[in-house]
């Protein structure tokens, strides 16, 4: 088969995890979709921001903490996650609250480099209107 | 290149639909479908925002949708085409993507 | 044109499936290609044939199947999503332990990698869910 440019999916996330189970099962297609060597970005905005927030503990849910699992993106090689400042702001949070999530850079002695990228509404939406593929949870 | 938004709440229940309005630019497209119709009503709050936003950005409301809640034609707000499902699927295939705000 | 469509709930609680079913059938009858309709969430409760709707309901389950088999569409329940919900089909059954399946005729179950790739092949992806 023809080598293919690569496609730009942008995974729009809208929702906090637990209540329902998008944010994880969109993480599960994060992780699958890694494989296929696309251009990869991640979007968080709205509710979807309380997805990477520090401090998770599900324990007396009965459920599984998977906030984990965003740390471990970087080893996928998904390395843009986006994070909407409005929506931070409107919910009261700050970069602070965040997860610290990290990719190790090869080309720079595996340097340790922030995945998360705090962009304005108007960044956004050019993220938007950049993407071949959104895929909505 | 631009993108067809589909909103599928009513804006009275959630922020889904002000969220695709404001990731909205100048030639997108937003298609009010679902309960996302609710919106569309003239008379209903939410209507100053699609008149304001009308000019920029193409605004549809899916006709099923609205005819099975009862809102008519005439009670839909100004600036906002009705079209059934084969112009959602024009409106799909004529931008560039769809955005989906679920 | 070629579309994918993925539908992200269920039936009858939620329209979404209703309305993807739509969408599917008003691009089809426009004469465009269908490559894939992708059942993820809740979504994978669309492809059991042990629903029993009302009979002066719709039944979803066999419209998606009619789709499938008149008009050679291809839909995919994922598995992952599919196993947390009890939607087997016979060797899945078999590989599980579990003593039945339930996926209806049309519909075959595999990897979310069939979800990326209908986000590379199609020219459009169109997402239906709450």
């Amino acid at each position: 088969m023809a080598e293919r440019p690569k496609k730009t999916f942008l995974y729009l996330n809208r929702k906090a995890p637990y209540g329902t189970i998008y944010a994880l099962e969109s993480l599960e297609v994060v992780l699958i979709g890694a494989a296929f060597e696309q251009d990869v970005s991640l979007a968080f905005l709205d509710d979807g921001v309380f997805q990477i927030v520090e401090g998770q503990d599900a324990s007396a849910l009965g459920m599984k903490n998977f906030s984990k699992t965003y740390r471990a993106l970087g080893d996928f090689e998904v390395r843009k996650l986006y994070v909407e400042r409005e929506s931070l702001a409107e919910r009261g949070l700050s970069e602070a609250d965040l997860m610290p999530i990290m990719w190790e850079d090869e080309d720079e002695d595996y340097a340790e480099k922030p995945s998360i990228r705090l962009v304005d509404r108007s960044e956004m939406t050019r993220l938007i209107g950049a993407a071949d593929v959104v895929l909505s949870f | 290149m631009s993108t067809l938004h589909t909103v599928n709440k009513s804006p009275f229940e959630r922020g889904s639909m002000a969220s695709a309005f404001a990731h909205a630019v100048e030639g997108d497209a937003v298609l009010m479908i679902e309960d996302g119709v609710l919106g569309a009503r003239k008379t209903g709050a939410f209507s100053p925002t699609i008149t304001g936003r009308s000019g920029a950005v193409s605004i549809y409301a899916l006709g099923p949708d609205l005819a099975a809640r009862g809102v008519k034609a005439e009670d839909v707000a100004d600036g906002v085409t009705i079209v059934g499902y084969d112009g959602f699927v024009d409106l799909a295939a004529t931008h560039d993507r769809v955005c989906a705000w679920l | 044109m070629k579309f994918a469509v993925v539908v992200n709930e269920g039936p009858y609680t939620h329209q979404a499936s209703d309305s993807a079913l739509q969408f599917v059938k008003a691009a089809l009858d426009k004469g465009h290609e269908i490559f894939r309709v992708f059942f993820y969430h809740d979504g994978v409760n669309n492809g059991t044939r042990l629903t029993v709707p009302p009979q002066d309901d719709r039944n979803l389950q066999r419209a998606w199947s009619e789709i499938a088999l008149t008009r050679n569409v291809d839909l995919v329940v994922c598995i992952a999503a599919a196993q947390r919900r009890g939607i087997l089909d016979a060797n899945e059954a078999k590989r599980q332990g579990k003593d039945a399946d339930n996926i209806a005729p049309g519909f075959r179950i595999s990897g979310l990698g069939q979800l990326i790739e209908a986000g590379i092949e199609a020219d459009r992806v169109v997402v239906f869910g709450d």
